[in-house]
């Protein structure tokens, strides 16, 4: 995958339930192979416009492009949702390889070792497969999603708040982790955060979603130097203070 | 397509393979086939500058490939590897090191029984635990009636009897119904239709009555009861209890297992009531049975004898269908797979022991003469 090219391209996108409107005439541009943050007020639209690009959730008007999808227009991609939704029926390893068993028919010797590869990259070790999602902690949760979702190694993965409920030392393991993977990998990340650490430790670009816009666009000291009193207010608050990107 | 993989042997050195084309998930019956008949030959070094595209099932079949050579220096193991890939093949080189045991064999027949041997034991004794806690709670009330929680256990009543009472009474009704109907189409065979009476009414005040509402009674409420306490386990809900120095059993189970225990005998009597009106019914309208006649018959039939036989039966398995609830309910973890398992052992388990308390009174009561 060449960088500079266009991973999603999304264009005057309208989404809203009932008379509110969620996303209005939103356009954005993601680039192959980087890193997107996407910032926003809880409540303001995030989870929408990635519930969106997704597919899980229909749009009023507007087009979302996925230039660099295989020729027979389906686009490989996987979602690593909040809360993990790991299916709670199935062991860690079971779960990795779900995906795999649906897409092609590996031999069971095969689909095992490329979930326990699968769950090492992701820093768990194969011993951790036979767990059931009720007796992971947050942060292997997250690893197991993760892991999940690498499963068919997809162009482009989508994260909903990935270090949300993880203490910092794991929360900054994790950030590693999606930098090396996608470092390795080369696929895209759509990331959604509020971690404030992650968007500087790990994006290429930051987008700041208000109003339903894009507020602001691009590395983060130029996100941080935006003239918009959102973006102002949510970079330069108390707690942003304290970490010191101001 | 040129993507097709493919892995040829060259003579451009001794016994080097050259992969071609796509090497990804899409054609893993074909790369393992490939792999498969390579690693029975002498490999060696694996050129990979044909590789058009690759993906972690294609990085980890060649590595298992240099793995499978047993004096391959790995890091000689591959030629012109494309620069997009390099990244990704020392990533799977990592992986996959430490020899992981043998999937467990699943159980022979003996461990199995073993198995459940160890679980009927640990059931038994969760079983007389929730039992020893309900008392203990209930001793609790005893000592301070104030601490009972008479609004839940009123509020259980009316969930667990008053709102079972129409399709209780229906079934029973049904029930009472059909058993008259086979009784007299059968019994006319032998000229002893006026037997079905005597048949409906000790059979209905004795087993039926009280056996169907039990059983129903378990499939509805015992059902509900253990999912309740289950989700509230998995959402912690009844350590919050606890951390407020509150007793979960007094205060969630005993007002429900009390509540099983009043409603049981009362449904249990409408249903009894419910049948034999059902069975007095078809013998007026299929049998020709006037309900002056039935009734008069019904009289000299059955005594009170058969009736308290069959109610003193209802508060038992009320309380067996409350442990049980209660046990399973406890007994949940997080997953929600757990919640229906335990949800379904509530209901079979409690259906089994309300017959085997049945067959239990049956014999006792025999023995007693009643």
């Amino acid at each position: 995958m060449v960088a500079g090219q266009i991973a999603i391209r999304v264009r005057d996108l309208v989404v809203g339930f009932g008379d509110r409107i969620v996303i209005d005439h939103l356009t954005l541009d993601v680039r192959a192979a980087e890193i997107l943050g996407m910032v926003g007020a809880s409540g303001g639209g995030k989870s929408v416009l990635m519930r969106t690009l997704i597919g899980l959730l229909p749009r009023r008007s507007g087009t979302v492009e996925f230039p660099l999808s295989s020729p027979n227009g389906s686009v490989p991609r996987g979602v690593l949702f909040q809360q993990g939704a790991l299916f709670s029926a199935l062991n860690a390893r079971q779960n990795v390889q779900f995906p795999l068993r649906e897409a092609a028919h590996l031999s069971p010797a095969l689909l095992d070792e490329i979930a326990n590869a699968k769950l090492e990259m992701v820093g768990l070790s194969a011993s951790d497969g036979e767990k059931f999602p009720a007796e992971l902690s947050g942060g292997m949760t997250k690893r197991v999603a993760l892991a999940r979702a690498l499963a068919l190694d997809p162009a482009l993965l989508f994260l909903d708040e990935p270090t949300s409920g993880l203490d910092p030392i794991a929360a900054g393991e994790f950030d590693a982790l999606i930098k090396t993977l996608q470092r390795t990998l080369g696929f895209t990340v759509f990331m959604i955060t509020h971690d404030l650490n992650t968007l500087a430790a790990v994006c290429d670009r930051v987008a700041a979603l208000a109003d339903g816009r894009i507020a602001a666009l691009g590395p983060l000291p130029d996100v941080l130097k935006s003239d918009h009193p959102w973006v102002r207010a949510y970079f330069h608050g108390a707690r942003a203070q304290m970490l010191h990107l101001a | 397509m040129s993507d097709v993989p493919s892995l040829t042997a060259t003579d451009r050195g001794p016994c080097l393979l050259q992969a071609r084309g796509a090497w990804t998930v899409s054609h893993v019956e074909l790369l393992e086939r490939l792999c498969g008949d390579a690693s029975r030959g002498k490999a060696g070094p694996i050129d990979l500058s044909g590789v058009t595209a690759l993906d972690t099932v294609g990085a980890w079949l060649f590595e298992k490939l240099a793995r499978s050579v047993p004096s391959g220096g790995s890091q000689s193991a591959f030629v012109g590897v494309p620069a997009a890939y390099s990244g990704l093949l020392n990533e799977v080189h990592q992986l996959n090191r430490a020899q992981t045991g043998a999937r467990r064999p699943h159980g022979f027949p003996i461990d199995r029984l073993v198995r459940m041997g160890r679980e009927l034991a640990a059931d038994s004794l969760a079983f007389l635990h929730m039992l020893g806690a309900i008392s203990m709670a209930l001793l609790g009330v005893l000592r301070r009636p104030a601490s009972f929680r008479l609004t839940s256990m009123v509020y259980q009543l009316g969930r667990v009897g008053w709102q079972a009472i129409p399709i209780m009474a229906l079934i029973t009704f049904l029930i009472g119904a059909i058993i008259a109907q086979q009784g007299i189409f059968h019994f006319r065979k032998f000229g002893a239709e006026s037997y079905v009476v005597d048949m409906v009414g000790i059979l209905v005040l004795r087993e039926i009555g009280v056996l169907i509402v039990a059983i129903m009674v378990a499939g509805r409420s015992g059902s509900a009861y253990t999912a309740e306490l289950g989700s509230m386990k998995m959402r912690e809900e009844i350590d919050a209890l606890s951390t407020m120095g509150l007793d979960p059993v007094s205060v969630l189970i005993l007002p429900r297992v009390l509540a099983l225990i009043v409603a049981l005998p009362i449904l249990a009597f409408l249903g009894s009531m419910a049948a034999l009106y059902g069975g007095g019914l078809v013998a007026w309208l299929y049998g020709g049975m006037s309900p002056a006649i039935f009734i008069a018959r019904l009289r000299e039939a059955v005594s009170v004898t058969h009736f308290e036989v069959g109610i003193l039966k209802a508060p038992f398995m009320a309380l067996v269908i409350g442990l049980v609830a209660a046990c399973e309910g406890f007994k949940v973890k997080g997953s929600a797979e757990s919640l229906g398992a335990q949800t379904t052992a509530s209901v079979v388990k409690s259906i089994f022991l309300v017959i085997v308390l049945d067959g239990l009174f049956a014999i006792f009561f025999a023995s007693i003469g009643m």
